[in-house]
């Protein structure tokens, strides 16, 4: 690259063809200039752009980094019970206090919040990519399969998200499996709103048109022209939809209908320490609320910006 | 249609109810801890479970159509008069927590929106915003916590309240509880709602003609930009309900949405599917007033 390069003109640029290798590098730079920014690049001026949102997506990084390496941030075994430290305030060892049985909170709440993100990402990937597949064809095909599909959701969206996680998660039996179905489901009709009103309008476009024209099957124009515009929204919608689903499973798990022991989740937390142990150690009460707080908080910031980058008819 | 709608929901009632692994009956007798074969059989007869699907729904609706609840198998009674008592006291406290969203939210979105970008705004804007990620139960913990330590006031429910001051202690606080994330939503809808409406030509007008700016506001602005906030209140109606769930268990509350929460840690399974079906009822009853509400008020909209 350095030294004396001869640098030929290939096309319409008026630069040119001969130059010394200084110049030849400059004028390399500004050839590659109108390129796309890489994907760190683009982060990089979005994040810029809507400072709030990155603060929502780090504040979501560290908790999934700290999930994810639970054993190596927390300082304590979580479910082993130590007679000797019960229900202490928070101090230098137990950075965030010990419960009735002498646990440590802080390690209790970083493997907490495992259950609570495998629960939450999950349930709202699954339950979107439902609402996903029933909005397209409802919307692509319209017709009777329309029809059926919304009278569906009309019907699911009759109960209230909780109470229909409740029914669901007490019908199916505590597991971290039915959890997770009995959070999703209830999720679908939203995804599959939103993705039909976005699928109705692509359907019109021209180039679902020349798609057809072309002779594509109508399957094929639905998943391969229609199911990769209708991303942006989705990934807007299931953003939002992930502090809804780790509320209603900080609630079930409260209700005492969430995931079983031996798995710590920060909704149950609450419900072990709320009854008895609220006025002796409000920490009990305090933290744990406060990470599932400033968890949906992130991601409702997130969300937020997401949506304004990507779909600002979503705007409300 | 809103028949077919409640028609669809309790055929999915009814079978997601079904789905529990086991009798129900036999749920009954485990919890109950005693086996007696032949009482167990009378029982299962009693409740229809010797027949097929299709003639235990047609019994479920026959009996629902001509206002028979079935009993509780817990308490030995009937299912209705167990929800009697405690139907006005739910609908106390969603309508306070509806009234305390509305009275919070919609002069918190006209003052952000009003006063766009300026510190108030950005205030409220970050409040709402949390005020949607707190758990509902949460903040009634932190509010129970926070009234014995300094106003050495407890407002859980123990007994009903007997004067005006009993009820807002007693409803009030947990519906401030529940209706704050209503009120979020319901200011961060009027902000937006209300930046629309005031883009318009006929606010400019309105300025144009020398109109005071609490008269631009309140009058042509907001009076227009309610009509979305409406249809959310509607809907925030249903989230309602659900938040009532845990409120009403961390409050102490006997209301139907506690009970309802008993009766499925009871398996209590015949109150339970009553109870699903009655909430949703009301939650469509709810949708279609807020349908009427709506073209009511504008009346551009027609429905055929």
């Amino acid at each position: 690259m350095f030294g004396w390069i001869p640098v030929f003109n290939t096309g319409d640029s008026p630069v040119p063809a001969l130059f010394n290798g200084t110049n030849a590098l400059v004028i390399e730079n500004t050839l590659e200039k109108p390129d796309k920014p890489g994907l760190a690049g683009r982060a990089w001026y979005n994040a810029r752009r809507k400072p709030l949102g990155a603060m929502g997506a780090l504040i979501l990084m560290v908790m999934v980094v700290c999930a994810l390496f639970a054993e190596l941030v927390a300082t304590h075994d979580p479910v082993s019970a130590d007679a000797t430290a019960t229900l202490m305030a928070p101090n230098t060892v137990h950075f965030l206090g010990t419960d009735y049985l002498g646990r440590d909170m802080f390690s209790r709440i970083v493997h907490g919040g495992r259950v609570s993100l495998l629960v939450g990402l999950t349930s709202t990937l699954l339950g979107g990519v439902l609402g996903l597949l029933i909005g397209l064809f409802s919307g692509f095909f319209m017709g009777w399969v329309d029809m059926i599909f919304q009278r569906l959701m009309d019907i699911m969206q009759g109960l209230p998200l909780l109470v229909m996680a409740l029914v669901m998660s007490a019908a199916l039996g505590p597991s971290v499996k039915n959890v997770i179905l009995a959070i999703s489901i209830p999720l679908v009709p939203r995804a599959a709103r939103v993705i039909r009103s976005s699928a109705l309008s692509l359907r019109e476009q021209p180039f679902v048109e020349a798609a057809r024209a072309m002779g594509m099957s109508e399957v094929r124009i639905a998943l391969k022209h229609v199911l990769p515009n209708t991303l942006a929204p989705f990934i807007v919608l299931t953003t939002a939809q992930l502090g809804s689903a780790i509320l209603v499973e900080a609630a079930l798990s409260f209700l005492g209908l969430g995931i079983p022991e031996p798995y710590p989740s920060w909704g149950r937390m609450l419900a072990e320490s709320a009854a008895e142990y609220m006025m002796q150690a409000p920490w009990l009460v305090i933290f744990p609320g406060l990470v599932i707080s400033l968890l949906v908080f992130a991601t409702n910031l997130l969300g937020d910006a997401l949506r304004d980058l990507l779909d600002p008819r979503l705007r409300m | 249609m809103m028949l077919l709608t409640l028609f669809g929901m309790s055929v999915v009632i009814f079978i997601l109810l079904r789905l529990a692994p086991g009798n129900i009956v036999d749920i009954l007798f485990d919890s109950a801890g005693y086996v007696n074969p032949a009482h167990k059989k009378q029982i299962e007869k009693e409740l229809g479970f010797d027949q097929p699907w299709v003639i235990q729904y047609l019994r479920w609706m026959g009996d629902l159509l001509q206002g028979n609840l079935g009993r509780s198998y817990r308490l030995e009674i009937s299912a209705w008069k167990l929800i009697s008592t405690r139907i006005p006291v739910t609908l106390e406290l969603a309508v306070l927590a509806i009234i305390a969203a509305i009275l919070i939210g919609v002069p918190a979105g006209v003052i952000s929106a009003v006063r766009q970008d300026s510190k108030v705004d950005y205030l409220l804007r970050v409040v709402s915003l949390s005020g949607l990620s707190m758990p509902s139960f949460w903040l009634g913990l932190l509010i129970i916590l926070g009234m014995i330590y300094t106003l050495n006031l407890s407002p859980i429910y123990i007994s009903p309240p007997k004067d005006l001051a009993g009820h807002l202690l007693l409803f009030g606080i947990p519906a401030l509880a529940v209706g704050f994330r209503s009120s979020a939503l319901i200011m961060r809808l009027t902000r937006s709602s209300m930046l629309e409406v005031m883009r318009q030509d006929y606010i400019r007008t309105a300025r144009a003609k020398g109109q005071s700016e609490r008269v631009v506001n309140f009058h042509h602005a907001l009076k227009n930009a309610m009509l979305p906030v409406i249809t959310v209140i509607g809907i925030e109606f249903a989230f309602l309900i659900g938040g009532l769930v845990v409120t009403e268990t961390v409050f102490n509350i006997p209301g139907v949405a506690r009970f309802l929460v008993q009766a499925i840690l009871w398996r209590d399974y015949p109150i339970v599917q009553n109870l699903v079906m009655f909430i949703a009822v009301i939650v469509t009853l709810m949708n279609l007033l807020v349908d009427l509400v709506y073209v009511w008020l504008d009346p551009r909209i027609q429905y055929g």
